[in-house]
Parts: structure tokens; sequence; C-alpha cells
């Protein structure tokens, strides 16, 4: 049972506990204090009286007397409904409520003695008492009982009971009310509170929670909102200092192009003149046109990533037939007499042509240049999504470095550092992929195998084009 | 061998595109900034213009703008890497084709031939589809008896469309049969060239008539 657990259960138990407890005891002590005065009172006042009474008529007594004398005192002593019966010493009154146990304790007894007695849900008091000759304290042989009823004192005792436990309803009703209100005063800053730090954890580092009042409650309140802006603020300088370097990157890559467009131009007219020039000239000649490729590569590769970062990726979306869409692919780079394929037409899906050629080509290059033949491209369609397929034969990818092999500039082989990619191809492949609003996985087959899966509908909701930012 | 206009405001770059373009045979001039392009193209009847985007003064689109204003000169642009925005800009402007700097000469050697290919006249009789008559001896178009200047890419899309009324052509076919692309190539090229053809044959305010496009295939011509 959570609920109990809960502080709304526990705070309604105490108050519950506390206000019974008060009440019950409250009405206990009342209760014993009326019975005090009432029914032990009368009960005192009445032996009392009694017993004066008896002291006062023994006097008047010659002894022995007859029945028909004691008849007479009995009827003497009688007031209101109060039953007297005066009896020789061990002569047994004809009334059951005198019980043989009394007559047993008077006999035993020179004093008064008294027997409380219930008959038919009536209360009364049964007194008894040997009369003394008043001189010297000598028996004179004479028994006196008194029955009255206590009818009175037990029903105006019973009415202090019920009026206790007529109190006790409502104040426990009221403690359980005011353990609500002191429930809710405490569980709604708390459910604020809950509330509040969900939002945060979801991300959103704007939540803050109204501060009401002084207390506990409120100074924990502060407290959140304080470490609620202190994570803002950190969180928002180190998204900063992403930003920052991303568009360093960026910016780095911007400025290097100028410089290697005009580079660039002339490649080809060194490239030409190489073989004019002597040995060594001819050499760096090719070298500088190689090392410019590969630099404009990265920089090419770097902008791209730089654009994937800034959200500035476009996607230009035309329904594509994507076998022939991926024979082309490996036409336009002399690559179809080396892969083998399996694309069967009419397979047309939504897609960025320029992107699907992007990593078309950087799959199958990888196979072609890091693992063995046959390399195969399949496509294939799986429900809702179509996927391309590039396999190889070679010894595929270590378990380890499965799960880094898209992330930027990782190299599987660190003697490898220098390899004919930027070390973004795949981190590019990727992008493009999630940019379709699909998805590209790579799993361990007899070689690599890389899965390319793309949506056959639109996907819904993401604006396909967004402004480009300007240089 | 062709006469080139390059316009570019980086000296080193201007500097080495002249160098490789003279080194594959062209005749070169060069300017460093719109004004002075535009200027020298009045004297210097250039085939094409090499065009970069981001110019000191008035820019690459406006130079583009004022070139097909009153020049059928064919246009390629210089543009950043797939800077989209600068691309899709560049073609709505009047662009032909764009490559990407840095760029190797034999690339934008291979788009400067593409986009100055000669259209074959062919004798033949005079098409006449609706309002448009297509002659594709003369190479000219009219429409309602009056003559439509059409730049090059422009008039070979539609002479290319023109020739198989009714036939469906995907993007990609079309950018390999008209630009010579053969690689999967930006299919933007057409959209726009064809936006910029229907601006000048086909009602404004009606559906194109003439160049209809077929949803997630491609366009064709007619059926008038």
């Amino acid at each position: 049972m959570t609920w109990l657990r809960g502080l709304r259960a526990r705070l309604v138990i105490t108050f519950v506990l506390v206000g019974g407890l008060s009440v019950v005891g409250a009405a206990g002590l009342t209760y014993y204090k009326a019975q005090l005065n009432l029914l032990t009172g009368v009960q005192n006042r009445l032996l009392k009286d009694f017993r004066n009474r008896v002291l006062l008529l023994s006097r008047d007594v010659a002894l022995p007397a007859g029945d028909a004398e004691l008849a007479l005192l009995a009827e003497d002593l009688e007031v209101g409904d109060r039953k007297v019966y005066v009896v020789k010493d061990g002569a047994i009154p004809g009334d059951a409520r005198v019980t043989a146990e009394l007559r047993a304790r008077v006999l035993r007894r020179p004093e008064l003695a008294w027997q409380r007695v219930t008959r038919d849900g009536v209360p009364y008091l049964v007194g008894g008492s040997r009369v003394m000759l008043s001189a010297g304290g000598t028996p004179s042989g004479i028994t006196i009982y008194l029955v009255e009823s206590l009818e009175q004192a037990a029903s105006d005792q019973a009415a202090v009971l019920s009026a206790a436990q007529t109190a006790a309803l409502p104040a426990v009703l009221l403690a359980v009310l005011a353990g609500l209100l002191a429930a809710r005063g405490v569980l709604r800053p708390v459910a604020d509170l809950d509330r509040a730090a969900r939002r945060l954890g979801e991300g959103r580092l704007e939540t803050r929670l109204p501060v009401r009042g002084g207390d506990e409650l409120a100074r924990l309140a502060g407290r959140f909102n304080e470490t609620a802006a202190a994570l803002e603020r950190s969180v928002g300088e180190l998204r900063e200092m992403e930003a920052r370097s991303r568009r360093f990157v960026a910016d780095v890559s911007h400025e290097l192009r100028t410089p290697l467009a005009a580079a660039t131009a002339v490649t080809d007219v060194l490239e030409a003149g190489a073989d004019r020039l002597d040995a060594d000239a001819g050499t760096a000649a090719r070298l500088v046109t190689a090392e410019i490729t590969r630099l404009t590569k990265l920089v090419d590769d770097l902008m791209e990533i730089s654009r994937f970062d800034a959200g500035a990726a476009v996607l230009n979306l035309n329904e594509v037939d994507v076998g022939p869409a991926v024979a082309a692919c490996l036409r336009s780079r002399g690559w179809s007499s080396d892969v083998t394929v399996d694309l069967p037409p009419d397979i047309r899906v939504p897609l960025d042509p320029r992107r699907l050629d992007v990593i078309v080509a950087n799959l199958v290059g990888n196979a072609l240049r890091h693992g063995a033949p046959p390399v195969t491209v399949r496509v294939r369609v799986t429900g809702q999504a179509v996927a391309v397929e590039v396999a190889d034969h070679g010894p595929g990818l270590p378990a380890d470095v499965l799960p880094h092999v898209f992330e930027r500039f990782y190299k599987a082989d660190a003697a490898r550092a220098r390899s004919e990619g930027s070390g973004l191809g795949l981190a590019i492949a990727r992008e493009n992929a999630l940019l379709h609003g699909g998805d590209l996985t790579v799993a361990p087959g007899p070689g690599a195998v890389f899965t390319l899966t793309l949506p056959r509908t639109r996907p819904a909701g993401k604006a396909p084009a967004r402004p480009g930012r300007r240089p | 061998m062709a006469r080139v206009l390059l316009i570019e405001d980086d000296m080193n770059v201007r500097d080495a595109l002249t160098l490789a373009l003279k080194g594959r045979d062209h005749e070169v001039e060069s300017a460093a900034s719109g004004e002075e392009g535009l200027e020298l193209l009045a004297r210097f009847a250039a085939d094409v213009v090499v065009l970069d985007l981001m110019l000191p003064g008035i820019d690459g689109f406006e130079v583009c703008r004022r070139i097909r204003a009153t020049a059928s000169t064919s246009i390629v642009m210089l543009s950043a890497r797939g800077d989209d925005f600068d691309v899709v800009g560049g073609l709505e402007a009047g662009a032909d084709d764009y490559v990407v700097k840095p760029v190797r000469s034999q690339v934008l050697e291979a788009r400067i031939r593409a986009v100055l290919r000669r259209t074959d006249s062919v004798p033949s009789p005079v098409e006449t589809y609706g309002e448009l008559r297509v002659d594709r001896a003369s190479l000219t178009v009219s429409r309602g008896g009056r003559r439509i200047a059409l730049p090059p890419m422009e008039l070979r899309l539609l002479l290319y469309l023109s020739a198989a009324p009714g036939q469906v052509f995907s993007r990609q076919q079309l950018l390999e049969s008209v630009w010579e692309h053969d690689y999967l190539g930006d299919s933007r090229l057409v959209d726009a060239c064809v936006q910029r053809l229907r601006s000048k044959i086909e009602n404004v305010s009606a559906e194109p008539r003439y160049v209809q496009t077929v949803r997630g295939f491609g366009y064709r011509f007619g059926p008038v």
C-alpha cells in the first residue's frame, strides 16, 4: 500500500491520532470526574445520611424489639423510593437485591458495609449495618439494610459519556480535515518542486519556482531556483563555447577555401608541366598536386559537417528510383565492374540524389579500399523503409571499433593515421542518412556490412529546407 | 576554344583560373568586380561568363541578372561549396550551371564546354504547338507571332523536351542529356531552368501548358 507511505496519508494519520487521542483523553478524564462527582458523590451522601439515621434511631429502639416494631422502624427510615429492612441479626430480608455476600460482610464488620447491585438494568446501592448500642458499641442484635436506586445518577453519568462520544466524532473529522489542509499546504509546494525538477531534467533549464512565504519549503524553492539558474548559466556557457568552436571550424574552412581555390585551379597546369621538369622538381610538383587535392577534400568535408552542425544542411527531395541512382553513382566512379549489385527496379523513394550519391560513394569507396572483394551492393524494401546494404568480404571490423566508426576523425588503426579519406566520410554519410529521416548502421558480417535505411515516405513534421547560412 | 570572361575578386584565384583556362586554349579576359565585368562584357564578346557570386560592389546575382537582361551569354557560377542559398539564388538569376570552389580546371572546362555546346540546327519544318512556334532550322522560338529570345540552355531544354511531346523525362535524364552532367547532379539546375523557361513561354497566370510537371517523375512537353 504505497499511498500509506505518501506524505498526505502520513500527515492525516498523524492528525487523526493526535486529535483522536486528545478527544478520547479529554472525554475519559471528564467521564472519570463525572463518575466521581455524580455516582460516588450520590453514593457517599446516601451512605452518610443512612449511617446518621441508623445512629440516631438506634438510641430510641428498645431492645430486644418485636417484628412489628422493627417493621415500624423500617417504615420510619424509608424516604422517597428508598427501601429499608430492619431485621434481627442473621435474618434474611425478603429482597433479592440484598445479597448473601453483603449479609456476610455486615455480620463480619461492626461498621456499615455496602454493595452495588444491578437488577433489570437499574443500578442500586445496597447498604447494611448492625445497630450498635451507643454504650460501648455492643451489638443490639438488629441489622438494618437499605436499598436505594442510583438510576438518576447513572443516567446523568451516561449523559456525560454520550456527550463525550458525540464530541469525539466531529473532533476526529476535524482532525482529518486539518490534516488534509496541512498536507495540502506542504504538498502543493512539494508537487510544484517535483514538477519543476522533472522539467529541469528534461532540459528545460529556464524552469523556476514561485517563492511564497519564508518557510522551509520557500527556502527550498529559492535554493532550487538558484541551482537551476547556475545550471542554466553553465550549460549556456558550454553551448556557447561549443557553438564558438564549431563556428571557428566553419570559419577556418571558409578562409582556407580561397587560397585552395587558387591552388586547385592550377594543379592541372602543374601536373601537366611535371613531366617537363627534372626528376626532383617533377616529384615535388606531383606531391604538391596530390596534397592540394587531399586538403581540398578535407576542407570540403569540414565545411559539409559544419553545415550539419549549424543545422544549415538542406534536403532537396526528389522521387528517385534507388536502383538506377546507385548504379549511376558506381558508373560515374568507374566502379561498376568491381562491385556485385542486386538492384531491383522501381523502388521510388523521396531523397536528395546528391546526398545519396555521397553516402553510396563513401560506403563503396571504403569497402573497395579497406575490405576485400567481392564488394556487394544490395537494395531491398523492408516494410516502410528501403535498405541499401554495402558489404565486403574482408576481415571486417573489430568489435571494439564498430561503435566508433561514425565518429569524426576516428581511425580504426592508429598506424594508418594517414588514410586517403578525410576521416569525416562516414560521419558525413551518417548525417546525410539522418537528414533523410533514415539511418546508417554497421554490423559484422563476413566482412563489414553497412546498411543505409531510408523511409519510403517523406519525413513528416520536418521542414525539408531551412534557410542556409550566408557566408 | 572559347572567349571566357572571368569575374572574380580574389587576385590569386583570378590569376590561377586565368592561367588554367588559357592552358586549355581559351581566350580569357578577367575582371575584379561586377561593374568592371559588365563594362568589359560590352567590349569583349564573351561566349561564357565565369562569375563569382561573392563580389564587392554589385554582387554576382545582380551581375547575372544584368547580363541576362541584355545578352544571351552563357553563365557558369563559381559557388561557395554547397551554400545552397547561393546556388538557388544564382540559378534563379539566370545562371546556366555552377561549379563549386575550389574547382579543378578540368571540371570547370567540362562545364564550360557543356553550356557552350552548339545546338545543331536541323532542316525541318517549323513545329507549332498552340501559340508556340519552334523552328529547329533557325533555332528560334516565337509565341503568338512574337519572337522570344531564349538563352542557350533554356532553348536547348525546350528543343529537347519538344522533340518528344508527351514523353516524361526525369530530372536526372535531363541533367545528363541537356547539361551533360555524368554523375548524380543537382536537379535544381533543371527546376530553375524550367522556371525561367516557363516565365518566357507560358501564360504566367495559368497552369503551365507547354512544359508540364509530372509529380514524382519529372517534366514533359505538352501534349498541347
